[in-house]
């Protein structure tokens, strides 16, 4: 298949997307997100959500299919398509000994980002997310909230233009939970692109432009939540909507 | 069924956790490979009798009566042992404190904690007891068949000396942390233990290496020089000694101190324990602060890998104990060297293989840490940088590492003789590249903190370490004595990688 332009590419085009275990975990899957967007992928547990965004993130190998992140092919370019990329998992993997400050250094070398420009987000970061007194703490005392914001800032910290988040609020108090939210919808306004899977329907249908129902590896259905509603016959929730889409999909 | 919370119940509870904690220990939690684990150990033993019969086929009848020198030796080589099971208890104790697992279940229930503290103080004696039984016992079986029955009471000192040492070790643990608390305990324990395995070594060789100026400790435990400076033969000193020997008075003495020993302990410090575990817990949600920020530094991407990792080295809490008694153990050694120093490089040709073990030892540790142990997997793997690049820029923090504990040594020897310094950093690099290379081939996801696990993962990959480094050791002695038999332990170097690699779970 031909690479779209990357000027006009979407942010994360995905093309016949499979990967099986024991059973097909995403089955023949295409996906467009586009620029700028705030898209939300919900689905039953087990659907092929964090599958495919793995896929994605470059940590699983898919069986067929075609990735492209702003136009690059993540597949034969994998570095390339990695240099814009940012991948959050729901259990924040950070080193205990490291503290906040050293460990954004240390992402920032990954990424080659100037020492200056990323020690300068690195402290505008740490602030927004609440950090800034303990940017000099090791990360072995913080709580899962904290541990999250540190994940989250070392994100951000090399600017991605893409930043796929796996049930980021996971074990989030309410307080941690809006710092993320809201660092993420600054991210948006700012023109990047948020792709997240969350099983949380209320986030999705208060911070999603666009939401992609998965079930069984495959795109049941897609759209802003008004979309969503219409083709679930007037439900009144996004909760609705999606137990209905799902339960027609099982019927089907 | 026991009745709960009874010691019995708890005893049963333990024991069952115990054997499948073993279990997983053998068999690298692959249930299929305990038959395999089970004649390991039958061969193990066999092979340990094998040893026993030819190392002790020359040894004469010591009697019941023996000389000063006889009760020297048997004493000075029932105190190495001791050393390391009182080092080895001490791990234990510490461990108990630190880590988890049940702890807060049996804190929060109604159960009496001081019954299991108890209890677990008992198990962490016959652990020792244990380990020293399956090492001594082949010798005590041939010393037995070849002299008489007599010296079956043996077994009742390494019983008297695991509770010994159990006893003692919680006595010190408990010490280090009511003098300098909890954080500090944990660092400092390790130190104590590292120090207490290998100072009765390090001090018999010290005292060799200064009397005769070789690193043999037994040639020094059999001086008439020590022998003068300590007591008469009636001494209670060698009450030990003479139990093994089969004095029954004196091995019921010392089976009734270290038994009182491990009552008083168990008495005495059991109640405490739940409080210094909770003291313990505390400490990881205390929070640590580095010195005050410093500017960002431009890097490479493969710089900013290896200062993360010296930096994660630096500060891993269980490193300590798992590398110092390797670094203490080429302590001797570099008295030797200076010891020696103008006098040829004679005594290199004993230093130099010390020193590519040690290498190969360290580097096997290390390379695990940086790659296996790697806290943050997806981070690294959605870096933006070629396939392969993560791991050569942890292999070049582990040889920068190796190299930073060797290369003072190297220098030095340099001095003495330049031909044998090469020899010398040869062999450091190819035992510690083999060393990097059988854990990169046998890598597997861990947490760093399951660092002392690391060697249930792979037995293949412990082992070849082990042989890989002996036989680079042996080369490079035999380099260093210009023996063309250096060919043969390279040959098996070479053989080790060969068959590790065949042998490399395939992804």
């Amino acid at each position: 298949m031909h690479a779209p332009s990357p000027a006009s590419a979407p942010a994360l085009e995905i093309r016949g997307l499979r990967k099986r275990f024991e059973r097909p975990a995403v089955d023949n899957l295409d996906l467009t997100v586009k620029r700028g967007e705030f898209y939300a992928l919900v689905g039953p547990n087990g659907a092929g959500k964090t599958t495919t965004l793995r896929m994605v993130a470059g940590l699983l190998s898919p069986d067929a299919g075609d990735i492209f992140l702003a136009g690059i092919d993540a597949r034969s370019d994998p570095v390339a398509a990695k240099r814009l990329l940012a991948w959050v998992s729901d259990e924040p993997m950070i080193y205990d000994k490291l503290t906040p400050f050293e460990y954004l250094e240390f992402v920032a070398g990954l990424w080659q980002v100037e020492a200056k420009t990323a020690q300068a987000r690195a402290h505008e970061l740490l602030g927004w997310l609440g950090l800034t007194a303990h940017a000099q703490e090791r990360c072995e005392g913080f709580s899962k909230g904290m541990r999250q914001k540190v994940a989250l800032a070392g994100a951000l910290v090399h600017d991605p233009q893409v930043i796929i988040l796996d049930e980021p609020l996971t074990g989030l108090d309410a307080g941690s939970a809006r710092q993320v939210k809201s660092v993420l919808r600054e991210r948006v306004n700012e023109g990047g692109t948020v792709i997240m899977t969350t099983h949380i329907l209320e986030v999705a249908e208060r911070m999603a432009d666009r939401i992609g129902i998965i079930a069984h590896g495959k795109l049941i259905a897609e759209g802003t939540l008004e979309e969503l509603r219409v083709r679930a016959r007037g439900t009144a929730t996004l909760e609705d909507t999606f137990l209905t889409l799902v339960a027609e999909q099982a019927a089907a | 069924m026991n009745t709960p919370a009874t010691t019995l119940w708890f005893a049963a509870h333990e024991l069952r956790l115990a054997w499948r904690d073993a279990l997983a220990m053998l068999t690298g939690g692959k249930r299929r490979r305990a038959y395999v684990a089970g004649i390991g150990i039958i061969g193990f033993v066999l092979f340990m009798h094998a040893m026993a019969f030819l190392g002790l086929r020359n040894v004469p009848d010591i009697g019941m009566n023996p000389s000063k020198t006889a009760l020297v030796f048997i004493s000075g080589s029932a105190l190495l042992a001791f050393a390391l099971m009182i080092s080895q208890s001490m791990e234990s104790v510490t461990r108990a404190f630190y880590t988890r697992s049940d702890l807060d279940l049996i804190l929060s229930s109604p159960a009496s904690a001081r019954r299991l503290f108890s209890l677990r103080i008992v198990i962490m004696a016959a652990g020792s007891i244990m380990m020293a039984l399956l090492l001594a016992g082949p010798f005590i079986n041939v010393m037995a068949f070849w002299h008489g029955a007599r010296w079956l009471s043996a077994y009742g000192v390494v019983l008297s000396m695991g509770a010994a040492s159990a006893a003692l070790a919680v006595g010190f643990t408990v010490a280090l942390f009511r003098t300098i608390g909890a954080r500090r305990t944990r660092l400092i324990a390790q130190v104590v233990a590292a120090i207490i395995g290998a100072a009765f070594v390090i001090g018999l060789q010290v005292g060799a290496i200064l009397s005769y100026g070789n690193l043999s400790r037994f040639t020094f435990l059999q001086s008439d020089a020590l022998a003068a400076h300590l007591p008469d033969v009636t001494s209670f000193i060698w009450w030990p000694a003479r139990a093994m020997l089969g004095d029954i008075h004196a091995l019921a003495i010392v089976f009734l101190i270290s038994m009182a020993l491990l009552f008083a302990a168990v008495v005495i410090f059991a109640p405490r324990f739940g409080d210094h575990a909770l003291a313990a817990a505390g400490i990881a949600f205390e929070r640590r602060r580095q010195s005050a920020a410093r500017d960002f530094r431009a890097q490479s991407q493969r710089r900013a890998l290896r200062r993360k990792e010296w930096r994660l080295l630096a500060r891993d809490p269980w490193l300590m104990s798992q590398t110092l008694m390797q670094i203490l153990y080429l302590l001797p050694p570099a008295i030797l060297l200076w010891r020696n120093y103008g006098e040829g490089a004679g005594a290199l040709v004993i230093l130099i293989p010390v020193l590519v073990m040690a290498a190969g030892q360290l580097a096997g540790g290390l390379a695990w840490l940086a790659i296996s142990g790697e806290d943050a997997p997806e981070l690294v793997a959605t870096a933006p940088v070629p396939p392969g690049f993560i791991v050569r820029g942890k292999i070049e923090a582990v040889l920068g590492a190796c190299a930073l504990v060797f290369s003072p040594l190297i220098a030095a020897i340099l001095f003495v003789s330049p031909m044998e310094a090469l020899i010398a950093s040869a062999g450091i690099t190819v035992a510690v590249i083999a060393a990097t290379m059988i854990q990169l081939w046998f890598r597997a996801q861990a947490k760093r903190s399951h660092f002392r696990r690391r060697h249930t993962s792979s037995r293949v990959a412990t082992f070849a370490e082990a042989f890989s480094s002996i036989s680079w050791a042996g080369t490079a002695a035999l380099v260093a004595s210009g023996s063309a038999l250096a060919l043969l332990p390279a040959a098996t170097g070479v053989l080790v990688l060969a068959v590790a690699r065949g042998l490399r779970p395939r992804s």
